[in-house]
Formats: structure tokens, C-alpha cells, sequence
């Protein structure tokens, strides 16, 4: 008996399928990772955030705040802002908006760019943080930072949240609650937005091609607030 | 002439004995209070940890903050959570773990500037519960 070549190639297919399919991938797919795992540039964690479902509320802001033992001492000019409302209005037409801006975790920060002692820092898997031990509370990313994201602890802090150490002196921003994403949870402003806001918010790697923010990012249009700067935030909207 | 001297010395002698009996009482830093509260034994051996301590708990912290790696052997709020004081549920204050060695040692540490010196786990310092030996 002879196999003709069509028949060779299309069995051939199915044996190769076959033998691929069981656990084997052919690009390794980025895991929930243990807590002895090191963060891996696989992944990217980023938000989407639709705002035109983003309503007149502040609960992704207390949530913020309440997770990370963010209190303020009454003076709105130097108290830590992690997370903020923020409200658009079109001088023309008089159409109103409103949007939570926080950290946008660039993949190219500009606060690590200036940091003097290496502090400011992005994690492998896209993750803006500030090293305390060794900020120095010079603010230069401060005045680097394109959204304002950052702020200074001016005064003596007590009673902070055993996750999220935090004191006088350095400066801090949104951490995208990385205790809680290392848990393998949401941050605190989506998990608040879900449950009792307008379900604007979706928390997810932008890498993996299964996850709900990546499907959204590649089949709906969204924005980079200053996508001019080129910073490619890990933050994205929607409706903006 | 050898009479005096030697009446002389005795005396000194004397005095400097009674000085050395007054000894204890006369220290000015207390001797640290160190109580441990929980577990049986240390994640490493007593010795170890009394020198190393601080270069164990630096490694960690650049591993956790800068690497996302997050062990809970040498984790400092580990160190918190069996080392605070049952009364207070922290380890600072007058006989708190850390702050009575570092006091004796004169060392000044800012770790919990930052961080909390209070006990999470169950908060079984403050609420009257000891926590059982791990």
C-alpha cells in the first residue's frame, strides 16, 4: 500500500498535534507564581480602566487609602495622594467626565530616569515602585512624574499597615497594592470598583493573550493619557 | 617606711574591692530584656542571629522589594509577629525585643519608622491571647 502525499502530510499533522498536546507548550505561558518565585518580566501587570462607566464616586480612592494606611492630617497640600478623582469638562460642549489617575507604571519611567540613588525602580513585571531604604527624599521624581503620581511624606506617620511600610521623609505613589498582587488578589481599587462602584476597572497582565484586559486592549480602542510622551503606561482608559 | 607603704596599699586594695562589689549596681544601661514570646527556636540558630541579624534581614528586604520574592522565613514582619511583647503585642517600648538590645548595644535602628512594630497574626498580643508555640 502507498501513501500518497496529501494523506502523508495530513496524518502526519494529527500525530504531531497529538504527541504536542498533553502540558506541552510550545511558548511557556506566565504562571501565578509562588511567594519563592522571583517577579518575571513574562508578565506585565497593567489596568484598563473604562471610564465612561466610571461614576460620580470616590471608592476606588478610600479603598486605596484604607488599604494602604494612607491618612491625611486634614492639609490637602502636602498629604499623600495615592490615587485621585479627577473631572474633565469640555469648555465648548460642557460635557463632564470623571476619571481615577494614579501611577501609570510606564514601561519607560521618567521617575527612575531621574532617580540620584536608584530608588525609584520598575519590578520585572512592570511595577513603578520606590525602594525607602534608600530614597533620599530628594523629589526629583516628583517634579519628573508626567500624572503627578508621586507624593512626599512630610510628617512623623504611625499606625501603618504591616504591608505597606511607609515614613517621613520618602516619597511614595501607587504600588499597584503589589502585597496583594503578589497574593495573587487584585489591587484594592478594583476589587472596590467591583463591588460597589461601577465596575470600571479591569486589573491583568498585559502580556497573557487569555486575559480579559488583553483581549479587551486588542479588540476595543483605549488611550494613554500623555500618549505623547511615549511612556507606554500600563495604565490605559477607555472612553477618554 | 615599707610598714606605711604596704598599710597604704592594703587600704587601696580594700576600697577598690568594695568598688568592684558595687559593680553591678553602679552599671549605668540595664542589661537588655530578652524574652521571647513564641515558637520554640529561632528560624536560625541564637548565635548566628545575634551577629547576623541585620545582614540576613537586609538581603531579605532587597529580595522582597526589588525581586517580588516574598519568604516568610526571614521576613521581618516574621521576626514581629513571635518576637513582640505579650503585654504591649510590640517590639518596642521599655521591654520591647528589639528596642532593649539595641538601647543596651546603643544602636540605633529605624526599621520601624516605616514598618509596624505590632504583632498581626491573630493580634494575640493585644488581645490577651498568647499565641501557641509553632
Amino acid at each position: 500500500m502507498s501513501l500518497d502525499r496529501r494523506r502523508f502530510l495530513a496524518w502526519g499533522t494529527v500525530a504531531a498535534g497529538a504527541a504536542l498536546a498533553p502540558g506541552l507548550r510550545l511558548i511557556e505561558l506566565a504562571q501565578a507564581r509562588s511567594p519563592q518565585e522571583a517577579a518575571s518580566a513574562l508578565q506585565r501587570w497593567g489596568l484598563l480602566i473604562d471610564i465612561t462607566k466610571c461614576t460620580d464616586c470616590d471608592v476606588c480612592v478610600s479603598a486605596c487609602h484604607e488599604e494602604n494606611g494612607v491618612s491625611g492630617h486634614g492639609r490637602p497640600e502636602t498629604d499623600a495622594q495615592w490615587i485621585r478623582k479627577v473631572d474633565l469638562r469640555d469648555k465648548g460642549t460642557g460635557f463632564a467626565q470623571t476619571l481615577p489617575l494614579m501611577c501609570q507604571h510606564c514601561a519607560h519611567p521618567p521617575c527612575v530616569d531621574v532617580c540620584p540613588t536608584g530608588a525609584s525602580f520598575k519590578r520585572d513585571d512592570g511595577i513603578v515602585l520606590v525602594d525607602k531604604h534608600t530614597c533620599i527624599g530628594c523629589r526629583y521624581c516628583v517634579m519628573a512624574c508626567p500624572y503627578g503620581a508621586r507624593s512626599f511624606v512630610h510628617e512623623t506617620l504611625s499606625g501603618q499597615k504591616a504591608d505597606v511600610p511607609r515614613g517621613k521623609g520618602t516619597v511614595e505613589s501607587c504600588t499597584l497594592c503589589v502585597h496583594r498582587v503578589d497574593r495573587g488578589e487584585t489591587p484594592a481599587c478594583v476589587q472596590a470598583c467591583d463591588r460597589d462602584g461601577g465596575k470600571a476597572m479591569v486589573f491583568g497582565d498585559l502580556n497573557d493573550a487569555s486575559a480579559q484586559i488583553h483581549r479587551r486592549l486588542r479588540s476595543e480602542p483605549s488611550r494613554q493619557v500623555r500618549a505623547d510622551l511615549a511612556l507606554n503606561t500600563g495604565v490605559r482608559y477607555q472612553g477618554l | 617606711m615599707m610598714r606605711l607603704a604596704a598599710a597604704v596599699l592594703a587600704a587601696v586594695l580594700s576600697i577598690a574591692h568594695t568598688a568592684d562589689a558595687q559593680d553591678e549596681g553602679a552599671r549605668g544601661v540595664a542589661l537588655p530584656t530578652i524574652k521571647i514570646e513564641r515558637g520554640e527556636a529561632c528560624v536560625v540558630p541564637t548565635d548566628e542571629m545575634r551577629r547576623e541579624h541585620m545582614t540576613l534581614l537586609l538581603h531579605q528586604r532587597d529580595r522582597t522589594l526589588r525581586q517580588g520574592v516574598r519568604e516568610t522565613r526571614l521576613s521581618l514582619k516574621k521576626c514581629v509577629d513571635c518576637h513582640a511583647s505579650r503585654a504591649t503585642g510590640s517590639v518596642l517600648g521599655k521591654d520591647g525585643f528589639c528596642a532593649s538590645c539595641h538601647r543596651y548595644a546603643a544602636v540605633k535602628i529605624d526599621c520601624f519608622e516605616c514598618h509596624t512594630p505590632l504583632r498581626q497574626s491573630g493580634a494575640a498580643g493585644t488581645s490577651g491571647q498568647p499565641g501557641t508555640p509553632r
